[in-house]
Parts: C-alpha cells; structure tokens; sequence
C-alpha cells in the first residue's frame, strides 16, 4: 500500500489527508510537533480572549482520526533524505515515505532587530506562542505594556486580545496608514480611527530599533526611531510570517522563499509535494503572490493536490480571489481585487461609499475605460460571495453592479440596508442614474 | 462603572437571600374556620382526617412551614392509609398531601409577610430586579464599541462550570424541586404576588402564579442584558422582543385576564404536544363546558398543531416558534444566554438527542392517543395499561423533571437548551418539518470560513455548525431553533439565516467555491 506522509497539520495538510482518505485506500501518515490533533489557528486569539476553549478549535473530535485511519504521529522531523525516501525525527525515529508533502505553514518574521530573541519577545502563530502569551501576559498586572510591532492581521487581531484583558498597547506601524499597502485610503483611515477608538496607542510611519533587556534577559522597553523609548514587558513581533522550511537544508529539495513548486504542487524532486503557506509558486498565478499566506488558500491546494496523489493531476487553479478579516469590531470582506494606491495601476479606479457615522464603508474597483467590475472591499457589510464571484466570471460592468448590489448582500435579517445611499452616491459622482433593484432570490439562485 | 455592578451585584444577592429564606419563616395558625374552609373546598369527608387535624394543628401555632407541613402530609398520609384499610374508599382524600398542605398554609398565614406584602415584595423581588438591572447596565458603557463581546467567558467562573455556576444549578434545581414536589414551601413566595394577581384574575396567587410572575420579571430584566450585548444585531433586538411579548401577554396576561372574564385558563400560543395536557379529560371537559370560548380553544388548539405551526415552519423554519414565541425557548435566550456555549457538539450528544427527542415524541402521542380512545370509549385501560397512571408517568418525567428541574436547572452545565434539544416534542415535531420541507436555512457563504470554530461552540442546540461552514454546506438541522447566534459570532461573515426556495437549499459539497471551477464540477456534482 502506497504511504503518503504528510509534514504539518495544519488546514492544507490534513484537508489533503481528508480527501486522500475519501479518494482512495492508502496509508496515510500525518506528522507535527505543535500539536497532536489539527486546530484552527485562526482561532487562537478566542482562546486568549476567552471565547472558547483551546478544545473548540479542534474541528474533529479525537476519534475521527483513528476512524479514517489517519495515522497522527507527534514529531518534530529534523531531515529529509530524499535519495532513500525517508524523514528522520529529532527523536531519530525514521519513517519511510512513498510519497511526501511538505505542509509545514509558516513563521514569524524576524528582521534581525536587536533583542528580538529576548524572553517576553514573540510572535503569534502557534499553539506555543499562545502558550507564551498566557504566560507572559495574563493579566495587566503582570504585563504593564505591550508594544506590537508591525501593522498587519496577526498585529492587530494580538492587540485586540491584549486589549480584551486591559493590557495597555502600544502599535508600531511602519505605513504611514494602518495596512494601507492593502487597503485604500479611505478604509485604512477608518480602521485608523477605530484603533484608537479601542484605545490603542497606534504610532504609524514608525520603526522599532532595537528591544532593551533587563538584567535577567527579559524585555523591558523598544527604542524606535523616532528616538521614542517605551517601556513594556511583553513584544510582540507580528511584521509578517514567512516559509517554516529551515529543516529542508541539504535535502536537494529547491527553495526560495518557500519551497519551489510548479502548478501541480510538485517540487523539484519526484513525489515531494509543497502546498499552503510553505510552497512558493515558480509563476504567481494571476495577481496572488508566490507564496499564498491565507487559510483558504492552503485548504484548495490540499484539495487540488489529493486529485493529483490520486491518480487525476490537477494543477492548482485557483478561481476569483477573495478574502476576509475582522479587524476589531469590524469585519472586512474582499472580493476579486482592490489594490491600494501603491500597488494600483493606472485603469484601476475607486468608487468609495463611507457611512456618516457608522464604521461602514464600501470600495469598488472597475477598469477606468470599459467599466469593468474588477473587485469590492466591505467593511461593516456582509457580501453574498457566490453572487460577486458570478459577476466576475460575468465579467459585469459597474452600472450592473450598481444595479443588482441588493442582491449581493449578506447580512443578517433586519439589518439596516445601505444600497440605496451607495448607488445615490455613485449617481451624484458619475452623473449616472441607475435605479437599484430589489433583491431577486431567482436571480440569487439561478444557477442552481 | 465596575462599582455600580459590584453595588447592584450586592442588592441583588440581598434580594435573592429574602427571597430564599422566605420558605423557612412566618406564622402559621390554622383557625377552625380555615379548616372548615378547606374541607368545604376540597370535599372531604373523612372524619378520621378532620379530627385529627382538629387536634394537633387546629389553634396551635407554627413557626415556619417545616413545622406545619409534616403534621399535615403524615395525617392525610395516615388517614388515607387507614381508609384503603377499611376499603372504605368513599373517604379517600385525592388531594395530594403537599398541596394539602400548601391550601392550609396558604389560608392560614399571619405575621410579617402577610401584613407588609408590598414591602416583602421589594425585598425580594424589587431588590432583585434593581441588583441586577445596576449589574447589568453598565455594560453599555464597559463593553465598549458595539459588536460581539464574549471576552472572558471561558475565564468566569460563573460561565466557566465553576462553583458559581454549580450554586446557580443548586438554587435552580431546588426552586424546581420546591415548585413541582413541595408547593407549600412557595406559601410565603404567593403571598408577595397576592396583589398582583388579585388585581389580574381577581383571585389570591397560588404557586404557579409565582412562577409565572417570576418567569416575566426574568424574561425582563434578561432581555435587558440581551439588547445591551447584541445592541448591534437587529436581528437579535427584534426577536427578543417577540419572545418577550407573547410570554409576557400570551402565556402570563391573557390566560389570567381570561380567569377573571370566567373563561379557562389558556395560553394560546402553547402548542400541543409541548402542551401535553391539552387532550386530557379534563382539559377536554373543562373546554367543552366553556360554551363558546371553550369551542374556540378546543379548534384553534387543533388547528394550531395542525397547520398553523407546520405552515409557518415551512415559511420560517422552526425559529418562528422556538426562538420567537416559545415560553421554554424565551426563557432560554434570555436567562438562558450566558450558558449557550455548553452545550455538547459531540456525535454521541447528538446520537443521544436523536433517540431521547424522538423518544419523548412518540411518548407523547401514544399517551394522547390512549387519552382519545379513553375519552371516546370511557374505558380507563388501553391494551392493560392504564390511561391515568401513563399520563401521571408523563406529567411527572416529561412535564415535571424533564421540563421543569433538567431543562431549567441545567442551564449552568449543559447549556440553555437541555429541554429544548433532548426533550421537546414539539421541537420534535417541528424539526421532521424543518428538515424535509422549509424554505428555512443558514446560507454558508461560499469559501469564507476559517473553521475557527465560534459558531459551534456558541451554538446552544449543540449542532457543530463549523463542520457544514467549513464544507461551504448549508445547514439543515431539524434541531436548529434559528437563535441567530452562529451568524452574530461568525468573524468572517460566512453564516445567514434566511428563507429561500427549497431547490439547492441541501447542497452537500466537497470542494468550496473559490476554487478551480472545474475540479468544483467534477467534486460536487459526482
């Protein structure tokens, strides 16, 4: 019986694992050193702030494994010997594979800072690091200040959890807006505002220097350069996350970045596969980055990739791009693309709606010329991800968009609607004179 | 702010300590003239019961009700016993000794409580309702901006299974106990409604106007608590409120405002066979006795399980009446809320829920059914079995500790939905419609999910939403009472609970949308 192995269990290992399990009989060897059951990361920060338990992120109860005949092994591999197929474990336990894929996720960047490997020094990425931050920031008492470091998702979903406790937090940001190499102005100055309506210290266009220790090695304030000292106890370090791929050293397998595959997910030796946050494609499909840090992302190539294991190659494929976030209080959605004015290109044009009061805004993108309806970002408004994924497909133009945007939205029952002011504001900046239409479950469900 | 809640967290527990020492104290003296009232009242015709209650309870008095009572229950207890003796069943007394006990005490109190009821009722009740409204509503202003705010439930100890959540359980557990086994304890607890319920149905208050009163005033100040937390969800805000008005006018107001027009007590919106007595004889007596009204409770009872409840599942899903209207779901959303998350998402749970739901279901009808042919046929066997001791099998284990001390008194432990989820056999009922014919779902919104898992663990019927989210399934469970909660919780935006046409409504899938569009064809549509 062929034996595949699987490094890492996270979502894109184990969702490989799951439809391998479902498409044939093989013997199926999943391996991690974080955790002895798959969790869902994304669900840390609930743990800390007290949401749920660490049990919750389970997503199978502990049978399901044993069940499906998915062998979970609790290792930390330590060599990969591609010539003789085989991995060896710290413990020097070997396990030999037919096939291997390397799912081994990310971790957190380091930029070489002056004492980012101080004690009360850590990112957020894994269990452990959750482990940490209980145990250096349980309370305001004994974390007097935090000071997060990089302005992106992990950064500010670790203030929010830090602040759920009363720690007091500072924010280096190096962008002069929060995440505005992502987002538009417009939304990046509202996601300003409400940081600091969660009184955090948001200090943007700033850079951390170096982290100061205290006699006994433990961090005890960060210089930036601005020439600011800021006393804390705990920092966190959340500027990005990068490939975890520092075992494969020696193991023949190529690597950039992350590990180097091609469309199918093959690396450069035979029956060695890459896939979620470690692979980096050769050729970045459409506008996504080479290497794809996102949940969604990792599940498709583990869906993609099991085709392949299966006997029916499939390349990795993706459709429409599409994300989402919540940054604090507000959730964001983003569907097709919507760069920020760093990254746009000249036909890229915003159409941008922001509620008076509310902490809700719209930004759409279309082609400049055609009016093409390129991507949408919400913030404070639920989006019907199949309806935008058709328009796109659909390749819509604006004045359709505008049109039909009822039927796209997604909030819950007898939430106040805002279509109507958004296509008023269209109307009044393009002089156009579109009508927005009910909402239409036949056309919601027309492709069913 | 933190001191107002500490201050009204005080009063309250001040409140609530009155209100629990209350079954222990007052005076009792039962005058000749009582007794003969209660002998009037309650046909008896024992002499051996008369005359002993002449000697030892009649113009003695008694300190407390744990004086009282075990006189009363060992002498009806013993005259009984000496009447099935002497097979002189004509002097049989059926009145219960409990509740024997509870009319004597309720026509013989004196002393404190009776002679200051409003001010007894401020100490209780009004103390609890001004302790935990100072506890509660500062939360507009410490929960901060709104949104979903669970911090720290998993670190309080009260919501956390710790001892304060096992006191919670006790006192629940106990009050129940004392409501269904021990009324005569609740004397005292009657007397503080006296006016409230003199003023409604004209009469005194007997226990389950206590519990009825105390049901609203909980409702109340819980859907206070309810508007503040969910302050930002519409969808929240409206549907407390409707669980709020029909219990406060349908299940409290009316059925007493009928008692004092002389129509029978009836809630309307209580749905056989949640209301499982509706077909018993002497509900069936009582309403056919009614002239009109009567007739009119009798079809629209009918109708009302027939068709109205299944119709409206169709359109709605069962949300309509478990988290919209139900007094039982009411007072799960509402007192019920800080306890949703215990609720057990485990295969075995659901495995149990199947069975003992279903089971209870089938209970219910077969009784109903034997009830029927028993009324029609007035023969009190069906196939050897008693019709009369099933029914008190049922109003006991289903009605009493199944509802009543398991569905309540666990809310701290196993979440708020005990009864609901295991025992309910109209949510039964209702879940067979749910599940095969409605335009009810929860709209998994394409490939959005994370799998982070707060739609789960909040989700108070124990159904795992995440495995159908992280699938890009819609949810179809005849267990969901569409409280809403998963797609408040939800980070990402991904859940919607709407109404839709039934095609593609059950839409298994293996490979989610934002994918290859045709690897998404060849998985799903296989």
């Amino acid at each position: 019986m062929e034996h595949i192995v699987i490094i890492g269990n996270g979502i894109s290992g184990i969702t490989a694992a799951r439809h391998i399990r479902k498409l044939s009989d093989k013997k199926i060897t999943i391996i991690s050193a974080e955790s002895n059951y798959f969790f869902s990361r994304t669900a840390l920060m609930y743990v800390y702030m007290g949401h749920m338990k660490f049990e919750h992120t389970q997503p199978y109860e502990n049978w399901f494994w044993k069940k499906n005949r998915l062998d979970l092994v609790n290792g930390y591999v330590s060599k990969v010997d591609t010539a003789n197929k085989k991995l060896i474990l710290k413990s020097s336990e070997e396990i030999k594979y037919d096939k291997l894929i390397i799912a081994t996720g990310s971790k957190s960047n380091k930029f070489g800072w002056p004492g980012q490997d101080l004690k009360g020094v850590q990112g957020l990425y894994s269990k452990q690091d959750l482990e940490l931050l209980e145990a250096n920031a349980p309370n305001s008492e004994v974390c007097k200040r935090a000071v997060i470091v990089g302005g992106g998702l992990i950064g500010i979903e670790l203030a929010e959890m830090l602040r759920s406790r009363e720690i007091p937090v500072t924010f280096l940001v190096r962008e002069t807006s929060f995440w505005n190499g992502v987002l538009p102005k417009g939304e990046s100055r509202m996601i300003n505002e409400h940081i600091l309506e969660h009184h955090i210290d948001l200090k943007l266009d700033t850079n951390l220097k170096e982290i100061i220790s205290d006699e006994k090695g433990w961090a005890k304030a960060v210089v930036t350069d601005k020439g600011e000292t800021i006393p804390c106890t705990v920092v966190g370090l959340t500027a990005g996350v990068t490939p975890n791929i520092d075992f494969l050293k020696g193991s023949g397998i190529e690597t950039g970045k992350g590990v180097k595959v091609n469309n199918f997910l093959e690396t450069n030796i035979a029956d060695v596969y890459a896939i979620g946050d470690c692979a980096e494609q050769h050729d970045a499909i459409g506008s996504r980055r080479p290497v794809e840090a996102v949940w969604y992302t990792g599940r498709m190539m583990g869906e993609a990739l099991a085709q392949t294991i299966c006997g029916n190659k499939r390349a990795y494929n993706p459709g429409h791009w599409f994300n989402s976030a919540k940054f604090l209080d507000i959730e964001y959605q983003t569907y097709g693309w919507v760069f920020s004015e760093k990254s746009k290109k000249d036909q890229e044009q915003h159409f941008h709606w922001r509620h008076p009061k509310e902490k809700i805004c719209v930004t759409i993108a279309f082609h400049k010329d055609t009016k093409q309806f390129l991507g949408i970002n919400t913030f404070g408004i639920r989006m019907r991800h199949e309806i935008l994924d058709r328009w796109l497909t659909e390749k819509r133009n604006m004045d359709y968009v505008m049109e039909y945007l009822k039927d796209a939205n997604f909030d819950p029952e007898f939430y106040a609607q805002y279509e109507e002011n958004i296509v008023s504001h269209y109307n009044s900046l393009y002089s156009a004179n579109i009508a927005s239409r009910k909402k239409s479950w036949k056309r919601i469900f027309s492709n069913i | 702010m933190q001191i107002i809640k500490k201050i009204g967290l005080f009063i309250f527990l001040i409140g609530l300590a009155i209100f629990t020492i209350l079954p222990f104290i007052g005076e009792f003296k039962v005058t000749p003239a009582t007794l003969d009232q209660i002998i009037q009242e309650k046909g008896i015709s024992s002499e051996l019961f008369i005359q002993r209650m002449e000697e030892n309870v009649v113009g003695k008095e008694f300190q407390g009700m744990l004086s009282l009572s075990p006189k009363i229950t060992q002498i009806l207890e013993e005259a009984n016993a000496q009447h099935r003796k002497d097979k002189d069943y004509k002097k049989l007394i059926y009145t219960g000794p409990h509740d024997m006990a509870a009319a004597v005490g309720k026509a013989s109190g004196s002393g404190f409580v009776l002679e200051n009821k409003g001010l007894m009722w401020f100490l209780t009740f009004g103390l609890g309702i001004l302790g935990s409204l100072l506890f509660i509503i500062p939360n507009i202003v410490l929960l901060g901006k709104k949104g979903i705010k669970n911090n720290g439930i998993y670190h309080e100890n009260a919501t956390n299974r710790g001892w304060i959540a096992w006191m919670v359980f006790v006192f629940l557990v106990s009050f129940y106990l004392v409501l269904y086994f021990r009324s005569e304890y609740a004397v005292n607890w009657t007397y503080l409604v006296d006016p409230i319920s003199e003023f409604l149905s004209g009469n005194p208050a007997g226990h389950w106007f206590v519990y009825g009163f105390m049901y609203c005033t909980v409702m109340t100040v819980m859907a206070v608590r309810m508007y503040i937390k969910y302050r930002h969800n519409m969808y929240q805000m409206v549907r407390t409120t409707s669980v709020l008005f029909f219990q406060i006018v349908f299940a409290f107001l009316i059925p007493e405002i009928m008692v004092r027009l002389q129509m029978p007590y009836y809630d309307f919106k209580n749905a056989f066979p949640l209301d499982y007595d509706f077909f018993f004889q002497w509900n069936l007596k009582s309403l056919m006795n009614s002239g009109g009204i009567g007739l009119f409770i009798l079809v629209w009872g009918i109708v009302l399980t027939l068709v109205i409840v299944p119709v409206m599942v169709y359109f709605f899903g069962k949300r309509w009446y478990c988290s919209w209207v139900c007094g039982c779901g009411g007072l799960a959303e509402t007192l019920g809320d800080p306890y949703r998350q215990h609720s057990s998402k485990s295969l075995f749970s659901w495995k149990v829920e199947r069975w003992l739901v279903h089971g209870v279901l089938v209970f219910a009808v077969a009784m109903t059914l034997m009830t029927l042919y028993s009324f029609f046929t007035d023969s009190g066997t069906v196939l050897g079995l008693k019709t009369q001791s099933v029914q008190n099998t049922y109003s006991l284990l289903i009605g009493a500790f199944f509802a009543g001390v398991i569905g309540t008194g666990f809310y701290p432990i196993f979440g708020n939905r005990v009864w609901c989820r295991f025992g309910c056999p109209l949510a039964a009922y209702l879940g067979f419609v749910q599940r095969f014919k409605s335009r009810f779902r929860i709209t998994t919104n394409g490939g959005q999910c994370i799998s982070c898992g707060n739609c789960s663990t909040y989700c108070e019927q124990g159904i795992d939403v995440r495995a159908y989210a992280q699938k890009g399934e819609n949810i179809i469970r005849s267990s969901c009472v569409g409280c809403g909660i998963c797609s408040a919780v939800c980070p990402r935006g991904v859940l919607k609970l709407e109404n839709g046409p039934l095609k593609g409504r059950i839409n298994p899938t293996e490979i989610l949308l934002g994918n290859d569009v045709d690897l998404m064809d060849l998985v799903n549509k296989k």
